[in-house]
Parts: structure tokens; sequence; C-alpha cells
């Protein structure tokens, strides 16, 4: 059976202004986010993925931003909506997890009072029952004395608890899609693993989608049903996760992963992708992004106009420069 | 031959507090640790944020002052600046810091930076000032026109490696470096990763790598140290530490890890909460009452575990391991 679209993306483009010119940050993102999945964004820091997320919520400045193209979301385009507009599905049908707990939380208010303010602007819940709800959500982001924690502040908590806070107040409307903006970065190991746990036990519970946006490779591993790789605002591959892993085919997300310590690397040195990512300004806008990185590739190799292309069912890479794709020191064919 | 070893090093931050701004209590940072450092090998410090991994190596460059305990180079103690000036301590060890932005001063142009520590300890000429500079910069990958550069002109990881060049300026023996790649993205921190390897053959470097990242340490180490709570709960070689934790701490990290390993997800989703129980059920063998750690017992030649006692020992190996 084929699960519900709850999101769809077409041809997104985020722009921002500099002196009087805009550049596009994201280019041309497609993407749709079925019920009950875990779709992961990945990328190396300033490829755009934040980029994407902070659109779909309307996070960005108008000011100095341009959004284009769709975000279509219970069949209406809320690419352009205004701040009222948004102000109704944030919080209410969107959730967002940030990445710095301390910082998405107000140092100055209690928990439970933080927990319950999304249920005051979008629910008639009465004072009981917001507190009721507001004990219950903490129940199921596993706090074990929510009675106690309603009445703490922020920097009373460590961190794995403020994230699960900050879990608790983007479930507390029942969203259809909760954005997870690197959850857990800032956080040790082991809170890491026990915030992914508790994340894939919820998604389970309260049927929803989730997009996730990390640079780990190995969360994504673990947590992911479907994969976008990010190169310089681009989606460059897509894929099932398991596919994605098993049979990596554009040259980015190859080096990506030649490039984590494992266990047979140890003794060798580690992949090396050359040169650096290019910068907003000086991006190329013509031609395949990750050439310059790969030059001992022939030019003969690329697309001009690369484009994302269905390879196998439910897998789309960029360019053709992947089919006869070698590294550096492997010698080609 | 270790050249440096930490005997029972303690520091603690008094708290500080009530009407006459007294000491009411102290804050355990580092509880009786030992360590020895060999020429040439790399050692992991491991641990979870507030563990006190960063104050063991601000105390090993002396950025910090040891409450007790005794740091010894070559069999003579450095606790004291005296000391260390007079041993040349100093220049010995060295350290790269974890974020690039500020370890680096903004106003100073790269020449500058790399060759302060040049400028400390050696009488060099302006010429042969910046062919030694341009050498390290050399070393580090770095082209030479960075030479007369600011720091916000370079990367993230550009960055790391001047930091990294700066550190190997007086030749040392021991680098520490506190967490120098957390703050890279993955291309980039392998090409860190990579830098700090070479430079090590060629110059027989030893390194305290201070991090949290277990893929990173595997990769990079000979000997590990696991810190919890001030203390060490294990420490062993690499193949100790990853192939026969005994620990539930560091069983539990290392349950952490995500696994690139998409088939068996589910598998390791039961064992992190297998792990996880086991931590609740055993934690009585690892911890005493007040949840400090025990000290540590030897089981192997190399591996060492803080555990109650042998019959602990014993039994964690029947029912965990």
């Amino acid at each position: 059976m084929e699960a519900e679209k709850i999101l769809e993306v077409k041809d997104l483009h985020v722009a921002f202004r500099f002196q009087d010119k805009y550049y596009d940050a994201v280019d041309g993102v497609d993407f749709t986010l079925k019920r009950n999945e875990i779709f992961a964004i990945v990328g190396e820091s300033g490829c755009g993925k934040s980029t994407i997320v902070n659109s779909i919520v309307g996070l960005h400045d108008k000011n100095f931003t341009r959004v284009s193209g769709e975000i279509i979301y219970d069949n209406a385009n809320i690419a352009n909506y205004s701040e009222e507009e948004f102000n109704k599905i944030r919080g209410r049908h969107i959730g967002f997890i940030f990445q710095d707990p301390l910082a998405s939380l107000n140092p100055l208010h209690k928990i439970g009072k933080q927990i319950e303010e999304p249920l005051i602007y979008h629910t008639d819940l009465d004072k009981n029952q917001r507190e009721e709800r507001v004990l219950e959500l903490l129940n199921q982001v596993g706090i074990n004395n929510p009675k106690r924690v309603v009445n703490q502040f922020p920097h009373e908590l460590s961190g794995g608890m403020r994230q699960r806070v900050l879990i608790a107040i983007a479930l507390s409307c029942k969203p259809n899609i909760i954005i997870a903006d690197e959850p857990t970065t800032a956080l040790d190991v082991t809170i890491q693993a026990q915030i992914l746990d508790l994340l894939t036990d919820l998604q389970k519970e309260i049927d929803a989608g989730i997009i996730l946006i990390t640079h780990d490779l190995g969360v994504v591993a673990q947590m992911a049903d479907r994969v976008a790789v990010m190169y310089a605002g681009q989606f460059v591959e897509v894929a099932n996760a398991e596919e994605l892993f098993d049979n990596p085919l554009h040259p980015y997300t190859r080096s990506l992963l030649q490039s984590i310590p494992q266990s047979d690397s140890l003794g060798k040195d580690l992949h090396v992708i050359r040169g650096m990512v290019p910068s907003l300004r000086n991006l190329p806008r013509k031609g395949c992004r990750f050439a310059p990185r790969i030059q001992w590739i022939p030019e003969s190799e690329h697309e001009e106009n690369p484009e994302l292309r269905e390879v196998s069912k439910g897998h789309f890479v960029r360019c053709t420069c992947w089919k006869n794709f070698h590294f550096e020191d492997e010698g080609g064919n | 031959m270790s050249f440096l070893e930490i005997k029972d090093l303690k520091v603690h931050y008094p708290i500080r507090g009530g009407f006459f701004h007294t000491i009411q209590d102290y804050t355990y940072a580092v509880d009786g640790v030992d360590l020895s450092i060999d020429e040439g090998k790399t050692y992991g410090l491991i641990g979870e944020s507030g563990s006190g991994k960063t104050t063991i190596g601000k105390t090993i460059v002396g950025l910090e002052k040891p409450t007790s305990g005794k740091i010894l180079y070559n069999g003579q103690t450095v606790n004291s600046k005296r000391a260390r000036k007079k041993l040349g301590y100093n220049k010995e060890v060295q350290m790269i810091f974890q974020d690039v932005f500020s370890s680096l001063d903004p106003r100073k142009k790269v020449i500058d930076i790399i060759a302060e520590p040049l400028r400390n300890y050696e009488n060099l000429t302006k010429e042969e000032e910046r062919k030694k500079v341009l050498e390290l910069l050399n070393i580090v990958g770095m082209p030479g026109d960075s030479l007369y550069k600011y720091p916000h002109e370079f990367s993230g990881g550009q960055r790391q490696r001047i930091g990294i060049a700066r550190a190997i300026a007086l030749n040392p023996k021991l680098i520490v470096a506190d967490e120098p790649v957390s703050a890279l993205d993955l291309s980039v921190q392998a090409q860190v990763l990579n830098y700090l390897k070479k430079i090590q053959k060629e110059f027989n470097l030893s390194y305290l790598f201070i991090s949290h990242d277990l893929g990173v340490v595997k990769h990079m180490c000979d000997y590990i140290y696991i810190m919890h709570r001030g203390r060490f709960v294990e420490a062993g070689t690499r193949e100790d530490i990853y192939n026969n934790p005994i620990h539930i701490y560091t069983r539990r990290l290392i349950a952490a890890i995500p696994e690139i390993d998409v088939k068996n997800k589910e598998k390791y989703y039961m064992i992190r909460k297998k792990v996880e129980e086991e931590y609740n059920n055993y934690s009585s063998l690892f911890y005493d009452e007040d949840g400090k750690v025990f000290d540590l017992i030897q089981i192997s030649d190399t591996h060492y575990v803080a555990i109650k006692d042998k019959e602990a020992l014993k039994n964690v190996e029947n029912n965990i391991a």
C-alpha cells in the first residue's frame, strides 16, 4: 500500500541577498514526505540542508530571502505564506526540533509553561486538560518525574533532558510533520543514542512524517527510511537507506562514505575530498557542481545540465559522472 | 619508555557561596588518575562532556593547576611554573584546541601566529623565521601565500591546520589535541586526521587525543582511557577496549556508536536496549554508593577495569560478556 503523501516540495529555490543580488542557496530541490517515514537530508555545513527546512516553516527573513517553487502541504502552497498564515501551521501541523536545546528554550519560563504554550494557541483545551496533556507528553518522551520537571527551569536540566523537552513541545499538538534539524549534534554519544531511539519509538506512535537533517552518516544509517545527499544546494543522490549504503553511486556520496574512520581504515589514510566547497557567491551555476573536486574525471563524463535521474526504482542520481567514476588512486578503465 | 607520567592527579574546583562567599564544597573534576605516555604513541581520552577529560589535558600543558598529585617529566616533577621553565617543559608539550575560530588571534597574520612560539624560545632572524614558518606551512599542506593572510580568510580545516603548524613549531614531544576535529565536516576531518598521522611519523610525536567520537579515536589511538565522573573506568589497547569492553560504561559508549550498517539496524537497537538494562542492573559492581568509580584492577597485561573486586569481575564476565 502506498503511504499517504503529507508534504510535497517542488522545484524549491531559496535565495539569499548579498549586495542587491540574490544567490540560490537551495537550487531546485524536489522531494515528497510520506506519513510514517523518516526522510533524512545529509550534507556538509553550508550545503543548504537547514535552509530547506527553514523555508518549510517560514523562518527566513523575507527582506533578505526569496523563496520560489512550491511547498505543498494539505493541498495548499505554503511557500509564500504570510507570517499570520504560518503561525497557524507552525507548532500545530509542523513540529520543529532544533540543534541547540538551550538556545531554543526560554530561560525565564518554567518547562511546564513552555510545553503548554502551543496548546494555548492551537487547541481549546482548558487549564486542567492542558496540565494533564503536559504531564502525558513528558511521560511519553521518557522523563521519569514529570511533576517535578514542569516546575523547573531549562538551566536545571541536562542537555539530554532539554532535548526531550523540545521533543515534547514538538509533539504537543500531534503534528503531521516533525522537522528535526541536527537533533543530537550537541549531545554526547550515549545521550544521542537515547534520543534517536526515543524518536524511533515515538514515530511509531504519533503517525507523523519526520524530516531529519544531519551530517552524521551513522545517524542516517540507524534512523532513516529514505535519504537525500545534498551538495552545494542540490540533491545529488536520493535513495532508500539500505540501497544508498549498499550501492552508493554518486561520486560525492562515495567519497563521503570513504572518509569516515571505520574499522577497516586502520593504519590507512582516510579518503580526502580534494578542493573545497565553493562559497555561495562563487558557485558555478552550470554543469556538474562536484566536477571541480574530481578533476581526474574527464569533462566528457559530466552532463552539461545535470539532472536527477532515476537509475533504478526509487534511486535517483544527478549527472552522468557516476557511471565511470573511480577514485583518483584507483586508476580508471 | 614513558617520558611523561601522571600520578594520582586530582583537580578540584571550589564551589563558593553563602554570605561571605566561602567555599561550600568542591567539584571533583579529576579525582585521582594515573597515566603514562610513551614516545611516538597516540593515547585516547574518551568521556562524555563534564567527565574531566579536558581538565586533564589542560593540567598537562600547565593551563590548570593540579590540586594534588604529580606530573613527572623524565622523572622530574613539573607541577610548578618554575620547574616547567627550568626543564624546558613548555616547549615539549603543546596543545591543539577544539574551536578553530577562537584559538587563533583574529588580528594577527598567519606568520605571526605560527612564529609566536618560535619568538618565545628561539632567536631567529626575520629571514630564518620566515623560512621556518614556510616549512611548517608546507608540512601541514598549506600554500606559501597564506603567510600574510588573516585567520578569517581560511576555512575551518585550514585554520585547524594552522593551529597544528603552531603546535609543532618547536618540535614538541607531546601534543595534547583537545577534540581537534569535532567542529569540522567529515571530509575536512579526514584531511586533518591524515595530517596528524603524517606528522606523527615524521617527528616521532606522541598525542593525547581527547575526544568523544569513538570512531575517530579507534582510527587514531593505540591506547585508550575511558573516563567517567572524573576517574578512569577502563584503560587498554584499542583491541581491549573495542573487542572486549568490560566496564558497563564503556559497553554503553560503544553500543551508542551509530554504525553504518542499515541491514542490522534492528539488531543494534536491541543491543542498545540490552546494554542500557545492564547499565541499570549492574551499576553497584562498578560504582560505590556515592556513585564514585572504583579503583582500576588489572585484568591482563594491558587492560585495566574499574570494578569492585575480582569476584564482581567474574560475575560480570559470566553474566554480561
